[in-house]
């Protein structure tokens, strides 16, 4: 495989200290089977999935727990062999409350035979594949949990000609990816042959940081085509942000409200190849995935191959305890992750890591006013106004902020993180991106309202002109008829008064001439 | 459950960024006293006792009225950002060495009542607070702020170089019979060049120009505001604000090179007003301000470009208010700055960044 270096840089972004050293060295390594998993049926982006089994079915390992519901949504399955002990609404990592599908072990981790292999995918149907990968609840691996059953089946008018793999792992501490990339590199090369002929796509990127230099190595010996070159990127977050790797990759951005396919790209990631391929390959359902366990004051940082529904702390467990009691437990990396309450929350298809931070790692900062430094407008990656919007928000002008864009934000946090005022800058802008979320669909309703109190004013005039000119017909019938009536009455009256032939042809001539004039009335 | 660290036993939860680089408003305004220290260290070579007092009335008087007002307005303590400080800092410095000290403490005063806390403090002042205290002397005590005793270096008997600015100044004096005759009294550089303009004469006439004066100019062995004179100590102090990052050098280049490009042109043009580019860029209180005050992060404008379109705006004025003849002032940095913080909203609006994504909607149907 070729190396390039990236040919484009993205204007702002900022460099936090990486601090993989914890865990990049440490290989893989599976997690001991829990007694209990707590499985949540929404591990993705879109509608949750609905349950298909009760309380007290026997499952196996790959058993379909909950089918997905909508286009937008995706399966989740039996991560262990087992018994159904119920279901409970328990909050996510992220907070909000999900119901939990709770599954004991048996020990015995059995697999279902629900999926059958396809080691010949290679001769399979493409749609043969993509509804395999749908059927697995295969779901983007990064943090968002985009189905990726619909991300690799673009609606037709949208033609992808390049397919980028994201390895860049710009967060800090986090290196699941790297690990995967060293640790199972035939599997992931496996998985993105296998959505590249699903996309048919002939150009492949696989993006990697310049701090996995190792990765890089090890990609770069694989045999294949030239269309495949791996990208190296400097060490720089956000990278791992996908219009931004496009854009570093290709020069081109993604539009302003606008998916990487309307510019035809793709952009998958290390661990959704692995899913890929045990998908196809093995007919083996996403129950698992590869979760680093790090932070300063864990005793033996680590990347841990995990079920989904495992909970945090038998994470921590495993990867030693710590030295100190942590104050802020982390699910995701420190830029973009999000901070959990307490640490029985469980492990789903998009937890890429979790990090604990001591009391004197965490920053409690009193806010002050916006200097306007104009630090975070320099570091924005979207090139937004954080500075502006943030005061527009704080004054509670949500609108001048969402004229402001502020829904382009995609929360990547490096206006916060330079901001010397320590302001809460993400916050603001989460706030205002669900206010206009919450109006967008309130608009929305609204418009539906109103389009559909003017089909339903539309179809009363409807009926109404309906109504009239089945009226006027009528009346027009009736005058017809009149007239009609009129003419033949004349005509038998005249035939009447006259029965000579000849006499009654001229009588007849004059008698048209006055039917006449009531014929065209009609006809007008 | 896990044990926490956290006092109240429960995880600490906030929204994400996790981390922060580590700066903060008081580190900036430390860094900011920091740079202003060689400029202090000249003063005090320079004026002696006399700046000494001047700044630390000035500095006391700032912080004790930033701290009274928070108290009046029933607001949290704002002292600890160390912006009061370097306000008081650089309007001490900005001052003529011979000024009663109970104006410089009304001065201090009105700088961060009126022109700072009266706004909501830090952060939603338009103007700089510096400067605004230092129009609002130039105006009220208009003598005592365009008076300068002699630095103490020319003010020494038989040092020639004083000699011969006691010559220039006396004979200026003496000429136009503008300023009270006084012993301790002499002009700045800028003074005598704009006297000189006023009455009609080439401003190159007003005094020789020679390498002596330019070298006094550079360590800052002249008559002026005490942090103003020494061109050296404002540059090391820049170069510690650009390695620090409390600022990038648009606003500053903007400045310093809009003056020169406009000096430049004067002299090409062969005009009466002109005097050498460097005599501009080193005299007076302009390179001071365009280090310390058009960089203010405040006031200034938020984009790299956008203060650089400042830093043009100040210069272009400065130079408008040095060489018009007939005009009040000799020298100008003051009113320009606070004039382009004036326009500081529009450059605001008008240099904004190019959003990523946002695609004319030709190219966006192309795309599509």
């Amino acid at each position: 495989m070729k190396i390039i270096k990236a040919p484009f840089k993205f204007s702002g972004g900022v460099h936090p200290p990486d601090k993989k050293i914890f865990s990049n060295a440490a290989p893989l390594q599976d997690l001991p089977l829990p007694a209990i998993l707590k499985v949540p049926f929404v591990q993705h982006l879109g509608a949750p999935a609905k349950a298909v089994v009760k309380k007290g079915d026997k499952v196996k390992r790959g058993d379909l727990i909950a089918a997905a519901s909508g286009f937008i949504s995706a399966s989740v399955h039996a991560p262990t062999s087992g018994t159904v002990k119920g279901f409970e609404s328990l909050p996510t990592a992220v907070g909000r409350s999900v119901e939990h599908c709770v599954i004991e072990s048996d020990g015995l981790d059995e697999r279902s035979e629900l999926l059958q292999p396809f080691p010949d995918w290679e001769t399979r149907d493409v749609s043969e594949l993509i509804e395999r990968v749908a059927d697995a609840g295969v779901v983007g691996m990064g943090g968002a949990g985009f189905p990726t059953s619909v991300k690799i089946n673009p609606p037709p008018n949208k033609k992808v000609h390049t397919l980028i793999i994201n390895g860049a792992e710009c967060e800090p501490y986090l290196t699941a990816d790297h690990r995967m990339m060293l640790d199972r590199t035939e599997d992931v090369w496996l998985g993105i042959q296998i959505v590249r002929k699903i996309l048919d796509v002939k150009t492949v990127y696989i993006c990697i940081e310049e701090n996995k230099q190792d990765a890089i190595e090890k990609f770069s010996k694989i045999e294949c085509d030239d269309d495949v070159m791996i990208v190296s990127l400097k060490t720089y977050y956000p990278h791992g942000s996908e219009k931004q790797q496009i854009y570093v990759t290709l020069g081109y951005e993604v539009p302003s409200g606008g998916l990487p396919a309307d510019i035809g790209c793709v952009v998958g990631n290390i661990g959704t190849s692995v899913a890929v391929k045990e998908a196809v390959v093995d007919g083996w359902p996403l129950d698992s995935r590869c979760v680093t366990v790090t932070g300063e004051v864990v005793v033996n940082p680590g990347n841990f191959i995990v079920r989904c529904g495992t909970s945090y702390d038998e994470l921590f467990e495993a990867a030693g305890g710590f030295r100190e009691n942590p104050a802020k437990v982390i699910s995701g990396g420190p830029m973009m992750g999000f901070a959990v309450a307490n640490t029985d929350v469980t492990v789903t298809k998009t937890t890429s890591g979790i990090l604990a931070q001591s009391l004197a790692q965490t920053m409690r900062f009193t806010s002050l006013p916006c200097i306007s430094c104009g630090r975070c407008n320099d570091v924005c990656p979207m090139k937004l106004l954080p500075s502006d919007m943030s005061c527009a928000i704080e004054a509670d002008d949500i609108d001048a902020a969402i004229r402001l864009n502020v829904s382009d934000c995609f929360e990547c946090g490096c206006c916060s993180y330079v901001c010397p005022s320590h302001r809460p800058l993400v916050q603001h802008f989460r706030r205002a991106k669900g206010v206009a979320a919450l109006n967008k669909m309130l608009k929305a309703k609204e418009m539906e309202e109103k389009a559909a109190q003017a089909r339903a004013e539309a179809q009363k005039k409807c009926e109404i002109a309906h109504a009239e000119s089945e009226a006027k017909i009528e009346s027009d019938q009736i005058q017809v008829a009149v007239v009609k009536d009129e003419i033949s009455r004349a005509w038998g009256e005249s035939v009447d008064a006259h029965p000579g032939a000849e006499q009654s042809v001229e009588a007849s001539n004059g008698k048209d001439d006055n039917a006449k004039p009531g014929e065209q009335e009609i006809t007008e | 459950m896990i044990e926490t660290a956290n006092p109240d036993s429960m995880l600490i939860t906030s929204t994400s960024p996790h981390i922060h680089e580590g700066t903060s408003v008081r580190r900036l305004m430390f860094d900011v006293i920091i740079s202003l220290l060689p400029s202090l260290a000249a003063s005090l070579v320079f004026f002696k006792f006399r700046s000494l007092l001047l700044v630390a009335v000035c500095t006391g008087s700032a912080v004790g009225t930033e701290w009274l007002c928070r108290k009046a307005m029933k607001r949290n303590n704002s002292i600890g950002d160390l912006s009061a400080v370097v306000t008081g800092l650089l309007l001490a410095l900005t001052l003529p060495p011979g000024l009663p000290l109970w104006q410089a403490i009304l001065g201090s005063v009105f700088a961060i009542a009126i022109a700072k806390q009266i706004y909501g403090g830090i952060g939603y002042n338009p103007f700089n607070p510096a400067l605004v205290g230092r129009a609002f002397m130039l105006i009220s005590f208009t003598a005592a702020m365009t008076t300068w005793s002699p630095s103490d270096w020319i003010g020494k008997p038989g040092d020639e170089t004083a000699n011969a600015h006691e010559a220039v100044t006396s004979a200026t004096i003496r000429k136009y019979q503008k300023l009270d005759v006084d012993a301790t009294t002499t002009a700045t550089p800028l003074g005598l060049v704009k006297d000189s303009c006023r009455f009609g004469e080439p401003a190159n006439a007003a005094f020789n120009y020679t390498n002596e004066v330019r070298r006094n100019l550079l360590i800052g062995n002249v008559n002026g505001s005490i942090g103003e004179t020494s061109a050296i100590a404002i540059l090391l102090g820049l170069a510690w604000l650009l390695i620090r990052r409390t600022f990038t050098w648009h606003a500053t280049v903007g400045y310093m090179g809009t003056m020169a490009l406009f000096a430049w042109i004067l002299q090409l043009a062969g005009s009466k007003l002109a005097m050498p580019v460097d005599f501009h860029l080193l005299s007076g209180g302009a390179l001071f301000g365009a280090v310390f005050m058009a960089t203010d992060l405040v006031t200034s404008p938020v984009s790299k470009w956008g203060r650089f379109i400042f830093g043009i705006g100040c210069g272009f004025i400065t130079m408008i208010i040095r060489v018009v003849p007939g005009g009040a002032y000799p020298e100008g940095g003051t009113f320009a700055i606070l004039i382009m913080n004036a326009v500081t909203p529009l450059i605001n609006r008008a240099m904004r960044y190019r959003r990523f994504g946002a695609v004319r909607k030709t190219q966006q149907e192309k795309v599509a």
